[in-house]
C-alpha cells in the first residue's frame, strides 16, 4: 500500500505542532551509580560488574555523590530549582538487560525541577521550558544473537552485557513547546544542540550522541489552530542531532496524513529509522506497563545542603551562549559569520586553536574551510576529523612564516590527517617547504624564459601581466615548492 | 570434658581464650551434635563442616601465636540461610536459589569472620522469611526441640532450633516482622531485633527492605549482647546504616544480670494484654511482670491506640517491597531457570522460572505487593499503609515520653502443632502482631524467655526507643536473673 503523504508546507499551514523532548545524558562519573566500578566505554563485556551492579541477591545500592552534584549543576545551568528533599524510586518492570527487573530512577520527586533554556533559532531567542531534570541508573545491553531479524524473536541466543548497567544517567523532560509552527523540527534541533553544548560547557559528560552518551526521545502532537492539543507519541531511537529534525518533521507529516484522512492518533513509541527517515510504531502505551512506582526503601532521601548548591551555582561555568557571544566579540564576526561557525560546529576548536597562537582568522579559515569540507565528505563530526586545533595552530604558523604556501599548506594538512604526524614533521618528511632561495630558483627562471622566448618578449615588452604563466612554468619545475613571490621578482629582474 | 554443646557463648569464649579447649574440639563438638540430631530437627538446610573447621583452626593458630582474640572467638554460629556466605550455598530456603553460592559475603559475615567466630552452616526458615512457622522452606519444616510435632516459629525457626536442640551456642536472625524474637520465644531462647539501620542489611537477600533486621539468637541475653555487639555498627556498603556508634548492649546487659532494676518504667501495652493472647501466655507473662516489680521497675499501662492498624499496614508494606526485591529472581544470571530448551522466548523462560521456582506463600504475597502498588491503588493501599507506620511511630514516641521500654507477651500463642495454620494464612499472620509494630516504627525489641505454657516456652518481649537498644538488654538481663533460663527436655 503506497500513501501519499502531504508537503510539509502544506501540513504546517494547516496544523499547529506540539512538541517536547526527553533527553538522557550519561555522566562521565569515575564510578557507577550505586556501586564502585568503572564507567568508561568500552571494555570485554561483562568485566565492569559487580554483586550491585548485578543485582545479586542480597547487595544494595549508595549513591554516587559525584553523580548528585553533576545532576544539580546541570539543574542550575538550566535555571531549575533545585529540590531541598527528594528521593529515588523504583521504576518495575521486567527485561533481561535490567538486573534487578527495576531501574532506580526518580519519580514524583526530581532533583531539579521548573527551569529553562534559551535557544537561539534564525537569530530569535526561544525560551523552552524545563519540566524536570532526574538521575537514574542506566540498564545493559541485550544482544539477540541468531535467528533474521536480530530481535527477541527468532533469535537462538540472547547474550547480555552489564558494563553499562548503573552508568548514572540523567534525565532531563522539556514543558510541551507550542507555538513554534514550521519551526518545530529546527527548534527541537536546536534545543538538544544547546542543551548538548551546556552540559559540555559543565564537563560532566562527554555528550556524544553516536556512542549513547546522549539519547533522545522525541514527543510530538498536531492540533488545529484553537483546539486542544492532540495525542502525543513518542519516537525513540534518534540518534544525531540531523535525527532530531528530520524526526519531527517526519512524525508531523505522518499524524497529519492520518487526521487527514479521518483517523485518529494512537498514543504509542514509535521508532525513527535512520536510513529512511520514517517512524514505526512500537508498543502502545495504551496497553503499557503499569510501572508500580514507589520510593526506592533501600535508599536515603537526598536533602541538597543550600550552601552546597549555593557554592555550586557560583562555581557554574560561563554558559555557551553568553560564552559565544564573548567570542563573537573578540573575534569580529558579524552575526551572520559567526551563526556558520556555530552550525560547522566549529567554536571551541577555533577558539583552542587561537589559544595555541593563530589569528581568528587563521583559525576560522582552516576550520570552516578545508577541514569543514573533509568533514562533511566523510561524514563524520568535526572535532573527529583528525586534525587537532594544535595542529591547525602549527600549521598556520608555517604559512605565516612562509614556509609554506596554502598550496603546500593542503598537502600537509592531508598528511596530519592521514596520521602521518605535525605539520613540522610532515613538511620535513616528505620535503614540502618553500623555496626562496634566489640562488636555486635563478637555474629554474633561466630555464623558463629559454623554453618560452615568446613569453619572455612580451614581458620585455612591458606587458608584466604575462609573467604569470613563467611562473607557472616556474613552480610545475619546481614541484609547487617555489615562493611565487621570487620568481615574479626574478622574472623581471632578468627580463628589465 | 563435659559436653561443651551445653555451655553458653561466653563460656565457650572463656574456655578458648585461655587454653583449656581449642575452636576445633568446641566446633567438632557442635557438628557431632548437629549430626546427631539434625535429622530431627531440620534446623540446618547446609553445614559446612569443612569451613567450619578451617575457621576454628585459625582462631587456634592465631591464639597460639599471640593474637588478642575477641570476646567471642572460637564460638561457633549458625547463620540463617536468607544471608549471603561467599562460595556456601544460600538459598533464603527457596528452589528458586538451590545451588547459589554467592561470591561476596554479607557484611555481617565478615565481622563475624573477622571477630573469630566460626559459622557451622545455615539454617532453615520460611522462604524469603515469609511465614511464622518454617513450614513454608521448599526444603521442608524444622521442628521445635521441646515438641517435635510442633513448628518452632518463622521465619528463623531454624536458627531458634538449633540453639534449643544445642547444635549452635549463637545463630544469626533476620526480623522483619518477628522473625527472630517469635522464633525465640516459641522455643525458650533470646532473640534481639536491633534499632533497624544498627545493623548492616548488605548480603541479606532481602524481603522487605525497610524492615528487614539481622539481629542475634542466643540461649542468654549477655550472649545475645555479645553477638550484637559483632553484628552492629555502621556500614558504608548500606545507606540506611546509621553512622552513629552502638549502644553499649553488652554492659547493659551485665548491669541488667544484677537484678536490680529500681527506676527503670516500664510501659505495658494495653492493646496487647489480653484480647487474642491464649489464658497460659498471659498468665505467664502477668507472673514476669510481677518479677520485674519485685526488682524495683516500675510498671504503668500505655495506650498504644494505632497497634491495631499495624497488621494490616505491614501486610501491605511488606509484601509491596517483596514484590520489587523478588523481581531479580528471573533465570537470567543466575539460580534456577526452567524452560531454556532452545525453543521459548525469553519471557517465556523468566516466567516459567517464577511459576516453578517459588512457593505458594512467596507468590501469594508478591501478588499482594503488585497490586498494592498498582497505579490507581497506590495511595489506597501503600500509600495509606505508610501512614499508619507514620501514627504507629507516634504512639511509640509519645509512650517512650513516659517509660523507658514498652512490655508485652511476644508472641499471643506457644509453639502450635504443624500444619494447625497452614490452610488461614490469617490465623498465620496473628502470630507476629505484637512483633510488628517495632519493625513498622525500626526501634529495637527483645524477646526473653518468661515461664511456660503447658509445658511449653512463653515469651516477653522489651522494645525500646531507636539506638536505645541497651535499655532492653538491661531489663531482659534482669527478667532472665529473676526467672532462669528454660531447658527443654531431652529430644525424644
Ligand atoms: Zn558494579
Amino acid at each position: 500500500m503506497t500513501v501519499t503523504l502531504p508537503p510539509y508546507e502544506d501540513v504546517v499551514a494547516r496544523y499547529e505542532p506540539v512538541i517536547g523532548l526527553e533527553t538522557h545524558v550519561e555522566l562521565g562519573t569515575n564510578t557507577k551509580m550505586f556501586c564502585g566500578c568503572p564507567t568508561d566505554f568500552g571494555g570485554q563485556p561483562n568485566t565492569r560488574i559487580c554483586p550491585v551492579c548485578l543485582g545479586l541477591a542480597g547487595s544494595l545500592p549508595v549513591a554516587n555523590k559525584a553523580a548528585i552534584e553533576a545532576t544539580i549543576r546541570i539543574g542550575l545551568a538550566l535555571n531549575c530549582t533545585i529540590a531541598t528533599w527528594c528521593r529515588f524510586a523504583r521504576k518495575n518492570y521486567f527485561y533481561p538487560d535490567m538486573p534487578k527487573n527495576y531501574q532506580i530512577s526518580q519519580y514524583d520527586e526530581p532533583l531539579c525541577i521548573d527551569g529553562w533554556l534559551d535557544v537561539e533559532v534564525d537569530g530569535e531567542l526561544v525560551r523552552i521550558g524545563i519540566e524536570r531534570v532526574h538521575l537514574e541508573e542506566d540498564t545493559g545491553k541485550t544482544l539477540h544473537v541468531g535467528g533474521a531479524t536480530g530481535r527477541i524473536h527468532g533469535a537462538t541466543e540472547s547474550l547480555v552485557d552489564y558494563n553499562r548497567a548503573g552508568i548514572p544517567l540523567v534525565e532531563i523532560v522539556t514543558k510541551p513547546i507550542p507555538g513554534t509552527g514550521a519551526l518545530a523540527p529546527i527548534v527541537a534541533r536546536a534545543y538538544v544542540t544547546e542543551l548538548r553544548d551546556v552540559i559540555r560547557s559543565l564537563d560532566v559528560s562527554d555528550v556524544r550522541m553516536e556512542q549513547g552518551s546522549l539519547r533522545c526521545d522525541v514527543n510530538t502532537s498536531l492540533n488545529l489552530p484553537g483546539e486542544e492539543w492532540g495525542t502525543r507519541t513518542e519516537t525513540k531511537n534518534v540518534n544525531s542531532l540531523r535525527s532530531v529534525e528530520r524526526a519531527v518533521r517526519s512524525e508531523i507529516i505522518r499524524q497529519a496524513s492520518v487526521l487527514d484522512a479521518g483517523g485518529r492518533i494512537v498514543q504509542e513509541t514509535r521508532h525513527f529509522h535512520e536510513d529512511t527517515g520514517d517512524t514505526t510504531s512500537g508498543r502502545s502505551k495504551e496497553t503499557a506497563t503499569d510501572y508500580r512506582y514507589f520510593p526506592e526503601p533501600d535508599l536515603v532521601p537526598l536533602a541538597p545542603d543550600a550552601s552546597w548548591v549555593a557554592s555550586l551555582k557560583e562555581s557554574l561555568p560561563e554558559l555557551p551562549r553568553l560564552h559565544r557571544k564573548r567570542l563573537q566579540t573578540e573575534w569580529g564576526l558579524s552575526d551572520l559569520d559567526m551563526q556558520s561557525v556555530v552550525n560547522a560546529g566549529a567554536v571551541e576548536l577555533i577558539e583552542q586553536t587561537i589559544a595555541a597562537g593563530t589569528t581568528p582568522e587563521g583559525a576560522r579559515k582552516w576550520w570552516l574551510g578545508e577541514l569543514a569540507r573533509r568533514a562533511n565528505e566523510t561524514g563524520i563530526e568535526l572535532a573527529a576529523v583528525g586534525a587537532s586545533p594544535a595542529h591547525v595552530a602549527e600549521l598556520q604558523r608555517l604559512v605565516d612564516e612562509g614556509k609554506l604556501n596554502d598550496k603546500l599548506a593542503r598537502t600537509v594538512l592531508e598528511g596530519v590527517i592521514a596520521g602521518e604526524g605535525t605539520p613540522a614533521e610532515i613538511m620535513t618528511a616528505r620535503g614540502l617547504e618553500v623555496v626562496s632561495d634566489t640562488g636555486a630558483l635563478t637555474a629554474a627562471v633561466d630555464e623558463a624564459i629559454a623554453a618560452n622566448p615568446d613569453v619572455a618578449e612580451k614581458i620585455r615588452e612591458g606587458k608584466v601581466a604575462a609573467a604569470g604563466a613563467l611562473i607557472g612554468a616556474v613552480m610545475k619545475a619546481t614541484r609547487g615548492q617555489a615562493d611565487a613571490k621570487t620568481v615574479r621578482e626574478l622574472i623581471i629582474s632578468r627580463l628589465s | 570434658m563435659s559436653d561443651v554443646t551445653r555451655l553458653t557463648a561466653t563460656e565457650i569464649a572463656a574456655l578458648v581464650a585461655s587454653g583449656d579447649a581449642s575452636a576445633t574440639e568446641i566446633t567438632q563438638a557442635h557438628l557431632d551434635r548437629i549430626a546427631a540430631v539434625d535429622d530431627r530437627v531440620h534446623a540446618f538446610l547446609h553445614v559446612d563442616t569443612e569451613g567450619a573447621l578451617a575457621a576454628a583452626t585459625a582462631v587456634d593458630e592465631r591464639r597460639a601465636a599471640g593474637e588478642e582474640l575477641g570476646p567471642l572467638a572460637g564460638v561457633p554460629v549458625a547463620v540463617k540461610d536468607i544471608v549471603a556466605t561467599k562460595g556456601v550455598p544460600s538459598t533464603a530456603a527457596s528452589k528458586i536459589l538451590e545451588g547459589w553460592r554467592p561470591p561476596y559475603d554479607a557484611t555481617i559475615v565478615t565481622r563475624m569472620r573477622e571477630a573469630g567466630l566460626v559459622m557451622l552452616g545455615k539454617t532453615n526458615l520460611d522462604e524469603f522469611a515469609m511465614g511464622s512457622s518454617t513450614e513454608y522452606s521448599a526444603y521442608g519444616p524444622t521442628f521445635n526441640p521441646w515438641d517435635l510435632s510442633r513448628i518452632p516459629g518463622g521465619s528463623g525457626g531454624g536458627s531458634a532450633a538449633a540453639l534449643a536442640a544445642y547444635e549452635a551456642p549463637l545463630a544469626v536472625g533476620t526480623d522483619t516482622g518477628g522473625s527472630i524474637r517469635q522464633p525465640a520465644a516459641v522455643t525458650g531462647t533470646v532473640g534481639a531485633k536491633p534499632t533497624y539501620g544498627g545493623t548492616s542489611r548488605y548480603g541479606l537477600i532481602a524481603f522487605s527492605s525497610s524492615l528487614d533486621t539481622p539481629g542475634p539468637c542466643a540461649r542468654t541475653v549477655e550472649d545475645a549482647a555479645l553477638l550484637h555487639a559483632v553484628l552492629a555498627g555502621h556500614d558504608p556498603r548500606d545507606s540506611t546504616s546509621i553512622p552513629q556508634p552502638v549502644p553499649d548492649v553488652v554492659g547493659a546487659a551485665r548491669r541488667g544480670a544484677s537484678g536490680d532494676l529500681t527506676g527503670v518504667k516500664l510501659g505495658l501495652v494495653r492493646e496487647f494484654a489480653g484480647e487474642g493472647a491464649e489464658p497460659g501466655v498471659m498468665a505467664a507473662f502477668h507472673d514476669a511482670v510481677d518479677a520485674l516489680t519485685k526488682l524495683g521497675a516500675e510498671v504503668v499501662e500505655i495506650s498504644c491506640p494505632n497497634f491495631q492498624y499495624a497488621l494490616p499496614a505491614y501486610y501491605l508494606i511488606a509484601p509491596s517491597e517483596c514484590s520489587s526485591n523478588l523481581a531479580r529472581f528471573d533465570g537470567v544470571r543466575y539460580g534456577l531457570r526452567v524452560g531454556d530448551d532452545g525453543a521459548k522466548a525469553l519471557e517465556e523462560v523468566m516466567s516459567l522460572t517464577r511459576e516453578s521456582g517459588f512457593g505458594a506463600e512467596v507468590k501469594r504475597r508478591i501478588m499482594i505487593g503488585t497490586y498494592a502498588l498498582s497505579s490507581g491503588y497506590y495511595d489506597a493501599y501503600y500509600g495509606q499503609a505508610q501512614k499508619v507506620r507514620t501514627l504507629i511511630t507516634r504512639d511509640f514516641t509519645s509512650a517512650f515520653e513516659r517509660v523507658d521500654v514498652l512490655i508485652s507477651p511476644t508472641t499471643p500463642f506457644v509453639a502450635f502443632p504443624l500444619g494447625a495454620r497452614t490452610a488461614d494464612p490469617y490465623q498465620m499472620y496473628l502470630a507476629d502482631l505484637y512483633t510488628i509494630p517495632a519493625n513498622l516504627y525500626g526501634g529495637p525489641g527483645i524477646s526473653v524467655p518468661c515461664g511456660l505454657s503447658e509445658g511449653l516456652p512463653v515469651g516477653l518481649q522489651i522494645t525500646a526507643p531507636t539506638l536505645a537498644d541497651d535499655r532492653m538488654y538491661r531489663v531482659a538481663a534482669a527478667l532472665e536473673s529473676a526467672i532462669g533460663t528454660l531447658t527443654p527436655g531431652e529430644l525424644s
